[in-house]
């Protein structure tokens, strides 16, 4: 098979091209769906039956959470890329989003904690998703501290990208492991946020809310992909064309 | 008004819960921004100076 | 003899001639059940109830302590080099220093379980139990070690790095570890947790090795 179309696709220049023109078109719908979803969340949907007006932290607390998780996902399939097909970009886009995770894993697991406050009566129990986001918040700051240990950026690309596969292959074991441990030493826990159907005013602003911030990681992502890019290149011929 | 920022006696929770969350979605938006200029920056510089080494 | 054993025997005459490397993790592991109780209580009773915590945490940190060297020293001297090139499948020389390290840390580990136990106040007829818990588990962190210390190769005092790399790793050995242990020391049956630790210990040996040998060409570049 050619894959003459894929390098070309994947040649620094044109990412860093595609990139800048497609940020807007991520980073405007993003605005927007994320405002209307604040505003529909906040104003719109009505108090939840049990916990009052304290649900409405689910609009901040589960897109962190997602995207926590779905970052890693992307960083471990930009990094295998990256290895598999000797990719510089790809490599680029995996150190792109170490630091993105890494603060949605720790707004995750803030928001967790002043969720459980009121709902738990304290800040921090060892309930199964708090302790597998701690976990992950640790997986990512060894994957940022190995990076930044290895001198050599093309050695950092690829043993970090050995690091994120090895952790994307432990991530449901580890959750399942932390799963298990809770179920056998706590009592039921008292927020089961388990219900047959959410009415469609309190679901809405969460799905605008999980899309707004998908997009929103994907603008971000691009910016620093492209400024991942320019640094790695810039002796490069066409960093001058860019530049001046 | 007043009723909507008490939040059924949840202020204390969710505000800062908010706050944080787009504190950091603000941190990453600036971050961003700011290593790609930083970048841009650092790729003129070396252009200049490698523009003055070939003139001397 | 094929290459993985080749290596295996090599380390292991090397371990020999240097006591210390069996002799160092076992102390660790005796200190820091001494600590645990000094710093909570005399009290068997209660003891017996923090045992299988302080157990595995012991052994886990105790078996971390010689990783760092596991691939370094002979990086250093050109042996690992020289193996690499040898034309040997590089994930079978992993194996066989894992299994050394396994050797020379997790079976003594293992083998010294009891004895802490009973300074925990863990019952005799728990101990079969816990030594095919150590046995199965300390499989998984010798491999999952391996995979640190060959991805800190190129890192300059890489110790501290290596631990935050293999420790949240090691969580589901550490959970599965500490329940057959508490399941052992109620007199329950362990025999579904042991299959956990020991799908997780196949898994290691299958997985680890690839990874172990792809960091380490990449760490010798």
């Amino acid at each position: 098979m050619d894959w003459t179309w894929f390098h070309r696709l994947a040649s620094p220049p044109h990412i860093y091209r595609v990139a800048g023109t497609l940020t807007p078109w991520f980073a405007w719908p993003a605005g927007l769906l994320i405002v209307s979803a604040l505003y529909a969340g906040l104003f719109l949907a009505p108090p939840d039956y049990q916990q009052g007006e304290g649900f409405r932290m689910i609009y901040v607390h589960a897109p962190s959470a997602w995207l926590s998780v779905m970052i890693y996902g992307v960083m471990a399939t930009a990094a295998a890329v990256g290895l598999i097909w000797r990719m510089k970009v790809a490599h680029a886009a995996a150190a792109s989003c170490a630091a993105i995770g890494a603060s949605f894993t720790f707004v995750s697991l803030v928001t967790g904690m002043l969720w459980g406050k009121p709902m738990w009566g304290t800040y921090w129990v060892w309930d199964p998703r708090l302790t597998a986001q701690l976990v992950l918040l640790f997986l990512y700051l060894g994957y940022m501290a190995l990076r930044s240990g290895i001198d050599d950026l093309g050695r950092a690309d690829r043993a970090s990208a050995v690091l994120a596969i090895i952790g994307v292959v432990n991530l449901p074991i580890i959750r399942y492991s932390v799963e298990w441990w809770n179920s056998i030493h706590q009592a039921p826990s008292v927020m089961k946020m388990e219900r047959p159907s959410m009415p469609f005013d309190m679901l809405a602003p969460l799905l605008m809310m999980l899309l707004g911030f998908t997009l929103m990681f994907a603008a971000v992502m691009l910016v620093r992909v492209r400024a991942e890019v320019l640094r790695r290149e810039r002796g490069a011929s066409w960093v001058k064309e860019v530049v001046s | 008004m007043k009723d909507f920022f008490a939040m059924g006696g949840y202020a204390a929770f969710l505000w800062p819960a908010y706050a944080v969350t787009f504190a950091v979605v603000a941190w990453n938006i600036v971050a961003a921004r700011r290593a790609h200029q930083e970048a841009l920056l650092e790729a003129r510089r070396r252009l200049s100076t490698d523009a003055d080494g070939d003139a001397s | 003899m094929s290459a993985w054993a080749g290596v295996l025997w090599r380390d292991l005459r090397l371990a020999f001639r240097r006591p210390g490397q069996v002799v160092h993790p076992l102390a660790f592991f005796a200190v820091v059940a001494l600590l645990f109780t000094l710093g909570y209580t005399p009290e068997l009773g209660k003891l017996r109830q923090i045992a299988p915590g302080v157990l595995w945490v012991g052994a886990l940190l105790a078996s971390q302590l010689s990783l760092d060297g596991l691939f370094r020293e002979d990086a250093e001297d050109g042996t690992l080099e020289q193996m690499v090139l040898s034309g040997q499948p590089v994930a079978a020389l992993v194996l066989g220093k894992t299994a050394a390290h396994w050797v020379i840390t997790g079976l003594p580990l293992t083998l010294m379980a009891p004895v802490v136990g009973f300074a925990l106040g863990v019952p005799v007829a728990a101990m079969p139990g816990i030594l095919c818990a150590l046995a199965l588990g300390t499989v998984s962190l010798s491999l999952i070690g391996a995979m640190g210390a060959s991805l800190t190769l190129g890192v300059r005092r890489g110790g501290v790095l290596l631990s935050l790399l293999t420790l949240p790793l090691a969580v589901p050995v550490l959970i599965f570890g500490a329940r057959a242990t508490e399941l052992a020391i109620a007199g329950e049956g362990l025999t579904g947790v042991l299959y956990l630790l020991g799908s997780l210990a196949v898994l290691a040996l299958t997985l680890a090795p690839l990874a172990a040998a792809a960091a380490v060409r990449i760490g010798l570049e």
